[in-house]
């Protein structure tokens, strides 16, 4: 049952993540392959801050803004790029993020990461610990799930989309590509950096090697599985690859062939991105069929 | 309405555009004209902002809109529709032309959540007027369809709605009969005298020239990037400089 509880805590953090790449890359058209670097950076943000003292609480809060000041400033940096560039530039700058977080030692402890990062005390630690954050993981979903859905269903959403469609026809009809698109990188960084905060105190230790290029192909993969530009396909793609991905790692495999089973996995996860955006591109939850 | 001033464009040694100069004023319909390669399209983006001008000065209304970005250039009142129609192709086509309404309130983050009531009016506004406009085209059974499911000129038509929903004081058209049916050339050129008779002023590219002497009150030639001659339909008929630009250069005699 407690294994559940985890599965499920860990499917709800990844559906987060997933949805917040979805408003980039579903709605406004932008490949971000550097999205990782928000989840880094709430991880982070808020694993240092209340280790150092300060309350959780306001730890999370400075997190979800440094998310998003920084998306705010790779935004200025990055919207110039027209396409292919784009996914380059946010691909690096994940690079970098990794390599400050390996070498500020003095900060971040370099590789050997963060141990002991606090949870709120009405959570605890022992096992009954596991169904409060199962609560608290549950609603963040939900609340960034409606979130989501408000901006997607109004106005905003659908200009997002026009841009995505095409970025002339939107100029020519008086829309402020640049703005629209900054605005959707930095909500898209905030929810992300929001994702980083629950598993940071969720698993209590995080080191630059959770956040690698590996992450950033797993939350791709959980939003074109489930469906880019719908909310319910990058919510739903969340649960159906942690738990894919748990069910791969219960295949009997003979004890001779173990240590195959790291690029095993990472070799199925690659295979399924292929196969779905072969053959089913729009995913598990289709955007046209509303 | 409309004036430009010694406007030049070039790509590397070829000048698309060399030293034009005119002022629509208040004429209700006004077209351009000119062979293929003459420079008209690339006026028309120099116009609407999608190109950066080499020298010279556009002004709307009076307010100088060179320099300025498209989208800033649309809000100033200027609408235009592309020579390769550009729908939105995965968004309905009544989304496509709600999302032309200009200066949309739900386009901002936080009037979503603190005037959502006030959103949700406008919206309902910016709808019955898409499905208004939608009646009018005659296009209201597709309305719940992708737009890239349309036909080519059911398509050159729903671009032709989406600068209606603007409410511009000037539109700019290039070549809004090209590839499409007799019946619908009707339906569009009625709409455009709808239009002009609604104080709105339209500036059309068209190769079709028995529409341009039908519509355009003033009729803008131009050869080779220059403007060689402005005049009344039956003055451009009759000039010697026109006919050799068609019939000297290509036997382009559209
Ligand atoms: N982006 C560009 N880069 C380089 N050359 C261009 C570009 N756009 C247009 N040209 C050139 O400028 C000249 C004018 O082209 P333009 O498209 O404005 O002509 P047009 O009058 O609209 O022709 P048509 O009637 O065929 O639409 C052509 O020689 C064209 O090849
Ligand atoms: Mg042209």
């Amino acid at each position: 049952m407690d294994y559940l509880y985890h599965i499920l805590v860990l499917a709800m953090i990844f559906s987060i993540f997933a949805m917040s790449l979805n408003l980039e890359l579903g709605f406004a058209g932008l490949y971000n392959f550097g999205h990782i670097a928000f989840f880094a950076i709430g991880a982070y943000t808020s694993a240092l801050l209340s280790l150092n003292g300060v309350p959780i609480p306001l730890a999370v809060v400075a997190a979800l803004v440094v998310a998003g000041v920084i998306g705010a400033i790779l935004a200025r940096f990055t919207l110039g790029l027209t396409g292919d560039y784009f996914g380059i530039a946010t691909l690096v700058f994940a690079e970098m993020v990794q390599l400050l977080l390996l070498n500020e030692r003095d900060i971040t402890r370099g590789p050997m990461g963060l141990p002991g990062i606090p949870r709120p005390a009405w959570i605890g630690s022992g096992p009954e610990s596991l169904v409060w954050f199962l609560l608290v993981a549950g609603m963040g979903t939900a609340i960034v799930f409606l979130l989501l859905q408000r901006l997607a269903n109004a106005p905003f959403g659908r200009a997002l989309k026009v841009v995505r469609e095409d970025e002339f026809v939107a100029q020519a009809l008086g829309k402020d590509t640049t703005r629209l698109k900054t605005k959707a990188m930095v909500v898209g960084s905030v929810l992300a950096g929001f994702a980083g905060v629950l598993w940071a105190h969720y698993i209590t230790y995080i080191s630059p090697a959770d956040f690698t290029l590996n992450e950033t192909i797993f939350v791709l993969l959980c939003v074109v599985v489930g469906g880019k530009g719908t909310n319910l396909g990058p919510l739903l793609g969340g649960f159906a690859i942690v738990f894919f991905g748990e069910f791969v790692r219960f295949i009997p495999i003979p004890s001779e062939f173990s240590r195959f089973v790291a690029p095993l996995q990472g070799m199925i996860y690659g295979g399924l991105l292929i196969v779905m955006m072969l053959k089913r591109p729009q995913g598990l939850i289709s955007e046209s069929r509303r | 309405m409309l004036e430009l001033k010694n406007v030049r464009k070039s790509f590397g040694g070829l000048i698309a555009v060399n030293d034009v100069s005119f002022d629509l004023g208040d004429v209700g319909i006004s077209g351009l004209i000119g062979p293929n390669g003459s420079g008209k399209t690339t006026l028309f983006h120099l116009i609407s902002g999608f190109y950066k001008l080499d020298s010279g000065t556009i002004s709307l209304k009076g307010e100088p809109i060179s320099g300025l970005p498209p989208h800033a250039i649309s809000q100033l009142g200027l609408s235009r529709t592309f020579q390769q129609t550009r729908v939105l192709p995965f968004l309905s086509t009544l989304d496509n032309l709600i999302s032309a309404a200009p200066n949309q309130l739900g386009e901002n983050l936080l009037p979503l959540f603190f005037m959502a009531k006030k959103v949700r009016q406008e919206e309902a506004l910016n709808r019955e007027k898409a499905m208004e406009i939608l009646e009018q085209l005659k296009l209201s059974d597709l309305a719940t369809l992708p737009a890239g499911d349309l036909s080519y000129g059911q398509q050159k038509l729903l671009e032709l709605g989406r600068v209606l929903m603007a409410d511009p004081a000037l539109i700019i058209l290039d070549e809004p009969t090209a590839g499409i049916n007799p019946s619908l050339i009707r339906s569009l050129v009625t709409t455009l005298k709808q239009l002009r008779d609604k104080g709105i002023k339209i500036f059309l590219v068209e190769h079709n020239m028995p529409l341009v002497a039908e519509l355009c009150e003033k009729i803008y030639v131009m050869d080779s990037g220059a403007l060689i001659f402005s005049g009344s339909p039956e003055e451009v008929q009759g000039n010697k400089r026109v006919i050799e630009a068609y019939l000297g250069r290509d036997n382009n005699a559209a």
